[in-house]
């Protein structure tokens, strides 16, 4: 696929990282040439040094062919502009970044309608969800939901107190009663896709699937649940922040945000709930902290621009017995860093708007057949999770799964019919027209239902 | 930097070459020579080093950086060069290693300067392959290789920034591979329509196809003693027109393929070539005119000589030599230009004059108006100021090159007029010079020094000076 990508920020560089390893034609537009240069050095990938409401930039950058426009600059407005004028050159689909709550609001499904937007993406209101999706499961560290939330995958990182360390998954799976499946485990860096005799380790992220229902007695049953948050503390007043606080609220938690700017402060109280507890001060001083219950805290969230400010403050914090800490940090190297000093939680948006866009594409790439439904990267991007459809006709209906001959490296994780409870598929299962199917795949790259035979 | 992708590429390449030598192979069995036997060892010795290589040295990352990038460049026609010269050095039709090795880089370079006194009696596979390198050396080996082999690295572009000629390389289009095969299509398109206006004319196929692809690389090696003076004037002009459009920037008959013709008009570079050739063309046609029967014949030996020296080919339809010293001079300045950036030609190349031209009347501009702020445009664009200085730094290499090159064949007692003119005609891959060295000679009277100097000064011409310097400066191997 011909792809555009304007604005090469953060987003910008992650999402063609992604778009050249799927293979497609990319054109990047920016206004600065020495960042147009780099991206062009280290990726296949072809540079235009404009403004990407330019016509004559959108014009050599080859809009009028192109199947996909992704604008990600730093303003909303430009980004609007450029989706609006490539797809009236011609341009087939059109995503532009609007994260402004403003433009979130009632506004949005006009904006799309009358723009032709394809879709919008708010990256800090993906993050948000994401936190709230943690935060509801706080053991897991990643959480992801398919076919509307009847079959949900979480990671979990286990401790050296936890009662699975040391077992074989075939005596776990006799003692539990709930149906459940461990689908991959990440072993110093290494996917497996584990059979019965795989023994669990301390320091193993384990990936597991079942339903939402049996999710929570399974984990109460492994001694994996915590307490869900309910005393919240957010430093740093960012968009994200008032995302989240905001659906917080409404669920009925205590929140507190503490932002530097008093400017931002009076915004996000004028425009928050009022039950949202504003504190202004620096997030990173001890005594502050204290003085705001920083020990009675359930959760407590580092979400300020800087990584490295979020990884030490979280760092100080984690050592106060907070029973969860999540630090936002968006550089993929300072990741590996925070999670070898103990850190468990980080959320990254560039992250999340690349699966999104990953899952988008792949689905325009594939005009019949079971289009991807969902994508998440799982195991720290080593392996997608990936929802289709099954559709009529295919090879795979009907014929039980173990006498199916599968691809190395992917496994069916959960088979849902319509109004029933999510299965998790064992050998005997057969997958029906019209179910959705959850596959795991950790080095193929899936665009069809179909692609997971040999 | 990462030696082992480095030694994985030049492994790469050397299996490559062994594809490359079986024309030559097909060529000597074809005329039932002895050369055949050579072909095969050559191939042999390729594909033993090449395996070698890509065994021993698989990397254990792909990445790479510009550095890596000059340096695999460098080597690459290093090599290259050396073991493209076994065949003539073994079927002793040249019985020197050093004889060989000179006609080998001078023909991956596309100079066109040749060692051989009698080139009529060469053996066909052997005069087949002098040529087809040219053919090789004019788009560049590693472009081929970019063309061929699948996701090769994400920072490939870096090769080809080293390979290709020009201040400025770019794409046609996001893909690597897709951008060096539509830039492979278009050279072996043009090859072939030039191979069928030599058929048309009456030139025997053998000959056509070893003009064609020497005119495509902007080579210049032939099969007779005196290029081109014999044949018709109709293959003449064939001749003169071809060389000129391969010394024209590939990305120009892209744009013609797209239907862009605006953007054709607009190039200033195409303008420039374009002026500097008709104005040339003029002026020594009048200077010579008193020399020939006639003026169509006078503007037929002008156009072909300009064109030649301009895309730094190497034919020749007459001794220049033996033209008076106003011709002469026009033509030593034209060795300096060259053709157009991203073209097969050598040179300096129109768009890095272009640039300086401009920086000069910027400069003045500054002196008269000392606070005044102007910036430069090329093609529509706004120049970086990181390119035209880096262009300013690549004239003082390029004379510097020119000048050590000129010291160091001086020992051999040649007049100054050979001495400057070969360094000059070899660092712009050019080939014929004046006085000793001129289209009527031969460089076989140099001594071996000045042959290995003079074989390395056309690699510094073909890879524009960066890759050779940066490959062998000490600092690049040490380990820190």
């Amino acid at each position: 696929m011909n792809i555009i990508v304007v604005g090469c920020g953060k987003i910008g560089y992650r999402l063609v990282a992604e778009f050249v390893n799927e293979g497609h034609d990319i054109t990047v537009i920016d206004t600065d040439n020495p960042t147009v240069e780099e991206i062009t050095n280290i990726y296949d990938c072809m540079g235009v040094c404009g403004n990407g409401v330019d016509c004559n930039v959108l014009e050599s950058a080859g809009a009028r062919e192109a199947d996909l426009l992704v604008s990600v600059t730093n303003s909303d407005e430009l980004n609007m502009l450029a989706c609006f004028l490539s797809r009236e050159m011609g341009t087939k689909n059109t995503v532009a970044r609007i994260r402004n709550p403003e433009y979130n609001g009632d506004s949005l499904a006009f904006m799309r309608h009358k723009l032709e937007l394809s879709m919008a993406i708010n990256p800090e209101r993906l993050v948000a969800q994401e936190l709230y999706n943690i935060l509801k499961i706080p053991s897991a560290f990643k959480v992801d939901y398919f076919a509307r939330r009847n079959l949900e995958m979480i990671e979990v990182r286990l401790k050296p107190e936890s009662s699975l360390c040391g077992k074989k998954l075939s005596k776990i799976r006799e003692k539990q009663k709930e149906e459940f499946l461990i689908a991959a485990v990440l072993r110093q860096g290494e996917l497996i896709i584990p059979d019965g005799s795989f023994e669990l380790k301390v320091g193993d992220i384990v990936s597991i699937a079942a339903s939402p229902g049996d999710m929570q007695k399974l984990l109460k049953g492994l001694g994996l649940l915590k307490k869900q948050a309910r005393n919240i503390m957010i430093v740093g007043g960012s968009k994200t922040a008032y995302y989240l606080a905001d659906m917080l609220l409404a669920s009925g938690n205590d929140v507190r945000i503490v932002e530097k700017n008093l400017d931002r402060c009076r915004e996000l109280s004028e425009t928050l709930p009022k039950d949202a507890i504003i504190i202004h001060g620096d997030g990173s001083n001890r005594e502050l902290l204290l003085e705001e219950g920083m020990r009675s805290l359930d959760a407590f969230l580092c979400l300020t621009e800087l990584d490295e400010m979020n990884i030490l403050t979280s760092l100080f914090v984690s050592r106060q017995n907070v029973p969860t800490v999540i630090s936002k940090v968006n550089k993929s190297e300072l990741v590996d860093v925070a999670e070898s000093m103990g850190l468990d939680y980080t959320v990254s948006a560039k992250e999340l708007t690349a699966e999104i866009l990953l899952r988008y594409t792949r689905a325009l790439g594939n005009s019949r057949g079971s289009a991807v439904e969902t994508l998440y990267k799982i195991m720290d991007g080593k392996a997608e999770a990936l929802e289709f459809v099954a559709q009529d006709g295919a090879a795979y209906l009907g014929v039980s799964l173990k006498e199916l001959s599968i691809k190395q490296g992917v496994l069916v994780v959960g088979i849902i019919r319509e109004g029933k409870k999510a299965l998790i598929p064992n050998g005997d299962d057969k997958i029906q027209s019209g179910d959705r199917v959850i596959v795991l795949s950790a080095n193929n790259r899936l665009n069809d239902l179909s692609e997971i035979l040999r | 930097m990462n030696r082992r992708m480095v030694l994985y590429m030049v492994g790469n390449v050397t299996k490559l070459e062994a594809l490359l030598l079986l024309p030559g192979l097909i060529t000597a069995l074809v005329y039932r020579e002895a050369c055949a036997i050579d072909f095969l060892v050559a191939i042999g010795v390729s594909l033993a080093v090449g395996f070698f290589l890509t065994f021993v040295f698989k990397p254990s990352s792909k990445v790479f950086f510009a550095k890596e990038g000059f340096v695999i460049v460098a080597l690459c026609w290093l090599v290259m060069s050396a073991i493209g010269a076994l065949p003539f050095y073994l079927s002793g039709e040249i019985p020197s290693y050093i004889d060989a090795f000179f006609e080998t880089s001078s023909g991956f370079t596309t100079t066109g300067a040749s060692i051989l006194t009698d080139v009529e009696s060469m053996s066909k596979g052997l005069l087949f392959w002098r040529s087809f390198t040219h053919w090789i050396g004019g788009m560049g080996v590693l472009v081929f290789i970019m063309a061929v082999i699948n996701n090769l690295s994400d920072r490939s572009i870096h090769i080809l920034r080293a390979e290709s000629p020009g201040p400025v390389v770019g794409k046609l289009v996001p893909k690597m591979k897709q951008t060096t095969r539509i830039l492979y299509i278009i050279y072996i398109a043009l090859t072939l329509l030039n191979i069928v206006f030599l058929l048309i004319g009456g030139m025997p196929l053998f000959e056509s196809i070893v003009h064609a692809v020497g005119t495509a690389g902007t080579g210049g090696f032939g099969v007779k003693a005196d290029s081109f003076a014999s044949y018709s004037p109709y293959l003449q002009w064939v001749t003169t027109i071809f060389m000129f459009i391969f010394g024209v920037n590939f990305n120009i008959y892209y744009l013609l393929l797209l239907r862009k013709f605006k953007s054709v008009l607009k190039s200033t570079e195409l303008k420039c070539y374009l002026c500097v050739i008709a104005s040339a063309v003029v002026l020594i046609c009048i200077n010579i005119a008193p020399m020939f029967d006639s003026v169509g014949e006078a503007l037929r030996h002008t156009s072909f000589q300009i064109a030649t020296v301009m895309s730094t080919t190497g034919y020749a339809t007459t001794d220049f030599n033996l033209w008076p010293s106003f011709s002469k001079s026009i033509l030593f300045m034209l060795m300096f230009m060259g053709g157009c950036a991203g073209s097969t030609a050598g040179g300096f190349k129109c768009a890095r004059v272009i640039i300086l031209v401009k920086k000069v009347r910027r400069e003045i501009k500054k002196l008269l108006h000392p606070r005044s702020v102007t910036s430069m445009m090329f093609e529509g664009k706004g120049m970086d100021n990181q390119v035209v200085s880096s262009t300013s730094s690549y004239l003082v290499v390029y004379i510097m090159i020119i000048c050590v090159c000129f010291l160091v064949i001086s020992l051999d007692g040649f007049d100054f007029e050979t001495n400057l003119t070969a360094a000059v005609s070899c660092v712009n891959n050019i080939g014929p010079a004046f006085g000793a060295a001129g289209p009527a000679s031969s460089y076989a009277a140099f001594s071996p020094l000045s042959k290995v100097v003079l074989s390395l000064a056309m690699l510094f011409g073909r890879l524009e000076i960066y890759p050779m310097l940066i490959a062998f400066s000490p600092s690049t191997w040490s380990k820190k």
